[in-house]
């Protein structure tokens, strides 16, 4: 009994003093490529790619049977019988059983918070080891009945008596038969999120050409990335997919260029945004190891980065105040602020393409003085982001999006660059995140080089 | 998974069918498991050397049945001709005529090994060709052999004892049913290096040993008995065979390392992964290997070329990456894949010939190399083994591949691993720069 005792407890590495924290390293991460929805990942579940995802970090690491503090993943497009989905995913993997895991759902926002609260609980000594993730099918979404028809089949459970059953069963009607499918319309105004954005990028006047730039770095930096094996150890392959299916290296500004907008064609004003300058529904999961540096130390592993700090923001979209993606804008100077540090101290700008126009209006609202005076509080514009430092290794517009597991890509991908980036410069280095989610909401973080 | 036909005709009425109209039948062979005894039924010593008695007294301490004679019509499990005192061919007789009057009673699955001295350093002509003579007839002695029984020879260095390490640890690889599908082959025990494990079931308890193309096949399997053997296992593979190699790592307890072994710095990685992880290397299987099959008159450069560069260029590389670490200096061990192909040649395989050719040459000159801090390097030759890769041949080519050898059907990934195992083992210390076959003794070509 003595190693299932092991697994239960009793086999903490330090005692934490109490008041005290410590750092929270990111030893590496494991993700599936990402597929275009309908695509490599159409019969795969949810709980198919993030168990997949996990397995593929404990293979890399060799955490079998290993007790983990807490898992943490979650999904934006989940069925309701996912209810205890990582969990789930952790009871299917190589993982000891007596691991503990919870769901969180925060849009797509949901991966990078994930990370930043088992960090956290690592920080305080309430764990020494997290992983962290997040993952979403937009092919296997859940559908749900029409409203009407829920009413009747709660209603239909509730009957006792045969001809009480038939009774409620006679009130359906064709129409109720119309599923409820998902989409990512915002509950409040109606829009999609691609016309919310058409909205902003118009009012900060970003070009069609700059997006169309945007996208085409996008694709050009992730191609170079897997070209000299930057995911060889970050990345698993899954159903004969070994990169990200969205990935077009041979793209060309005069291909991007040639497509047909497909938001903001009604509002007055020339539409800019196109498939190309976009992010597309994408499937996949993305996890992230995190631990103490004596839970890492005594398994041999390494600490790429510890995570610095977080910000959460959110900004009154309904009204009509700010754009439904701008929140990061609002969440990165109070984060700077904090831990006293300016643009100029960050390496690398982790700033997730929900769509080129996000990114261009963040950068464009940092760099506005009005702005950063009337809405930031400062004396004038946040700063000038170096484009050199943007999103080097590509990111959403060429891997694509699946929701919630983008937070776990960009954590693992950033960790790795920032202990390289330390090695070859011999002195620490750091990295801004900055990911949008729908509901108005942001999350922000920072890394710094272990 | 034993082929149909072997299934068929191993039992019941195909084994009836089969004997009347003449067809070849193959046996389920014996293979190691775990807590298996080493072999069931009493062991025939004979010869009538020092050795010879040497020999019997380490095999009882083995807590085998051990006989000096035969006795009529009882079914033996094995028969070991100890034959190191040889002086003339005349000498051989005796013995193997003994032995032969007790071939009839030989059980399924049973054992002939001799052990004589390597005929390379003979003193004279006469001792040269009685050593030389040993070799001749033990592979026609393994062709005569029926019911999965095979015979190998265990070939000692000049003055070395039959009882010195090596020559034990052969000796029990060669009864156990790790060597099912080695047949009609010798290993040579050069030095008194080696040890017997403490734990026969665990002997490479406490090793770390990394495996090239464990993804699959041969590879996965090699991954599987080397941790079965008690090795931290490092899977290594190409990065887009990742998900298969996960699914090894994680069944094995170890862990992967996606990588393409001809990579410049593929040794250095591969170093820096298994001190880092998991503190020390002791073993390196080089068994990540490629075929591109064309005749010559039709080979392209990119197909001779990668198959150079990734069957034996890397090996090359990986090795002096080895060979400078201080991390591989403490009786470290390297075990390559060859193939029957770069011995006997096969159509259409002229580059793969070319490299598994070339990983017998490494082999062998390397030995020196690991000699100063007691590190081994060997290979196996696998003949046909049942793969994926090889249940994709056209029928008619793959039944005659599995069919035409002593023991009438295809190997096990299992078998080539086992032998793998073995050479890794504390117990091989003193066999290296040797190329074991298993092949089941593969009737076409040398």
């Amino acid at each position: 009994m003595a190693a299932a005792d092991m697994t239960t407890g009793g086999d903490r590495q330090a005692q934490q003093a109490p008041g005290t924290t410590r750092r929270a390293f990111i030893v590496g991460g494991n993700r599936i490529p990402f597929a275009r929805t309908g695509g490599a990942y159409v019969k795969s579940s949810n709980q198919d790619m993030l168990t997949a995802a996990l397995e593929g970090l404990i293979a890399r690491f060799g955490l079998q049977d290993e007790r983990i503090g807490e898992v943490a993943a979650g999904a934006v497009l989940k069925h309701s019988r996912d209810f205890n989905l990582t969990r789930e995913a952790v009871l299917g993997s190589s993982l000891a059983p007596e691991t503990p895991a919870y769901d969180l759902q925060q849009a797509c926002a949901t991966g990078l918070e994930t990370v930043l609260g088992l960090s956290n609980k690592i920080r305080l000594g309430q764990i020494d080891s997290g992983i962290a993730g997040g993952v979403d099918s937009a092919s296997d979404a859940p559908i749900a009945v029409s409203e009407g028809l829920r009413e009747i089949l709660l209603d239909l459970n509730r009957a006792k008596t045969p001809a009480q059953k038939l009774k409620v069963i006679s009130r359906i009607r064709p129409k109720d038969l119309a599923p409820d499918a998902p989409n990512t319309g915002e509950p409040r105004t109606g829009l999609s999120m691609g016309e919310h954005q058409a909205l902003t990028t118009a009012q900060w006047k970003v070009t069609r050409e700059a997006q169309d730039e945007l996208a085409y770095n996008s694709h050009r930096n992730l191609a170079a990335a897997y070209q000299r094996g930057f995911f060889d150890d970050l990345l698993t392959p899954y159903r004969g997919l070994n990169r990200d299916s969205n990935l077009r290296a041979d793209t060309s500004l005069e291909k991007l260029a040639s497509l047909k907008p497909v938001f903001g064609k009604t509002l007055g004003s020339e539409a800019t945004m196109t498939a190309g300058n976009s992010t597309p529904l994408t499937d996949g999961a993305a996890t992230v190891l995190l631990a103490s540096e004596e839970w890492a130390n005594s398994r041999g592993l390494p600490t790429l980065a510890t995570v610095v700090d977080g910000e959460a923001a959110a900004v009154d979209f309904v009204h009509g105040k700010d754009g439904l993606l701008m929140a990061p804008v609002f969440a990165v100077p109070r984060l700077l602020a904090r831990q006293g540090l300016t643009f100029e101290d960050i390496d690398f700008f982790e700033i997730h393409e929900a769509f080129a126009g996000t990114v261009l209006s963040t950068l464009a609202a940092w760099e506005d003085e009005e702005f950063g005076r009337t809405r930031l509080g400062l004396p004038g514009a946040l700063g000038k982001v170096d484009r050199a430092k943007l999103n080097v290794n590509g990111s959403s517009l060429a891997a694509g999006h699946p929701f919630a597991a983008t937070g776990g890509r960009i954590v693992a991908s950033l960790a790795k660059m920032l202990h390289e980036k330390a090695l070859t410069e011999g002195r620490p280095t750091r990295g801004l995140i900055s990911v949008c989610a729908a509901g108005g909401q942001g999350v922000v973080a920072i890394l710094e080089s272990a | 998974m034993t082929d149909k036909y072997t299934q068929m005709v191993s039992r019941g009425l195909g084994k009836d069918v089969a004997k009347r109209l003449g067809l070849p039948q193959p046996v389920v062979l014996r293979r190691y498991e775990p807590g298996a005894p080493l072999i069931t039924g009493p062991v025939l010593v004979s010869g009538d050397s020092a050795g010879a008695d040497d020999v019997a007294t380490a095999l009882l301490g083995w807590g085998l049945d051990v006989r000096r004679n035969a006795l009529p019509r009882e079914k033996l499990g094995a028969i070991i001709l100890v034959l190191d005192a040889l002086q003339h061919p005349g000498d051989l007789g005796k013995p193997v005529l003994t032995a032969g009057g007790s071939l009839r009673d030989l059980a399924a699955n049973a054992r002939v090994i001799t052990m004589s001295r390597t005929p390379l350093s003979a003193s004279s002509p006469s001792v040269a060709a009685a050593r030389q003579g040993v070799d001749g007839m033990l592979r026609s002695l393994a062709k005569e052999l029926r019911a999965g029984a095979t015979a190998n020879g265990v070939l000692l260095a000049e003055e070395l004892a039959t009882t010195s390490p090596s020559a034990l640890g052969a000796l029990r690889f060669f009864l156990s049913g790790r060597s099912a599908y080695v047949d009609g082959q010798f290993l040579t025990v050069a030095s008194a290096s080696g040890s017997m494990p403490a734990d026969t079931d665990k002997p490479l308890a406490g090793k770390v040993a990394v495996v090239t193309g464990a993804a699959r096949g041969i590879g996965a399997a090699i991954a599987r008995t080397l941790h079965r053997d008690g090795a931290k296992i490092v899977a290594v593979d190409i990065p887009a065979a990742g998900d298969h190699l996960a699914a090894v790592a994680n069944e094995v307890r170890g862990t992967a390392l996606q990588l393409d072994i001809s990579n410049d710095d593929a040794g250095h990685r591969i170093i820096e992964h298994a001190v880092e992880r998991h503190g020390r290397l002791d073993i390196v299987v080089h068994n990540a290997g490629i075929t591109r099959d064309r005749l010559l008159a039709n080979m392209d450069e990119a197909r001779w070329n990668s198959v150079i560069a990734v069957n034996i260029a890397a090996q090359l590389r990986i090795n002096e990456a080895l060979l400078r670490s201080e991390h591989f200096r403490d009786s470290p061990r390297i075990v390559s894949v060859a193939s029957t192909s770069g011995i006997a040649g096969n159509r259409g395989q002229t580059n793969y010939g070319a490299s598994k050719g070339g990983v017998i040459g490494m082999v062998r000159c390397t030995a020196a190399l690991m000699q100063p801090f007691h590190g081994t390097i060997n290979a196996v030759a696998p003949g046909f083994i049942e793969t994926e890769m090889t249940a994709r041949m056209p029928l008619a080519i793959r039944e005659a591949a599995r069919r035409l050898n002593s023991l009438k059907q295809g190997g096990q990934p299992q078998d080539v691993a086992e032998a793998i195992a073995f050479l890794a083992s504390d117990a091989a210390g003193g066999i290296s720069g040797e190329v074991l076959r298993v092949c089941g003794q593969q009737l076409v070509g040398a």
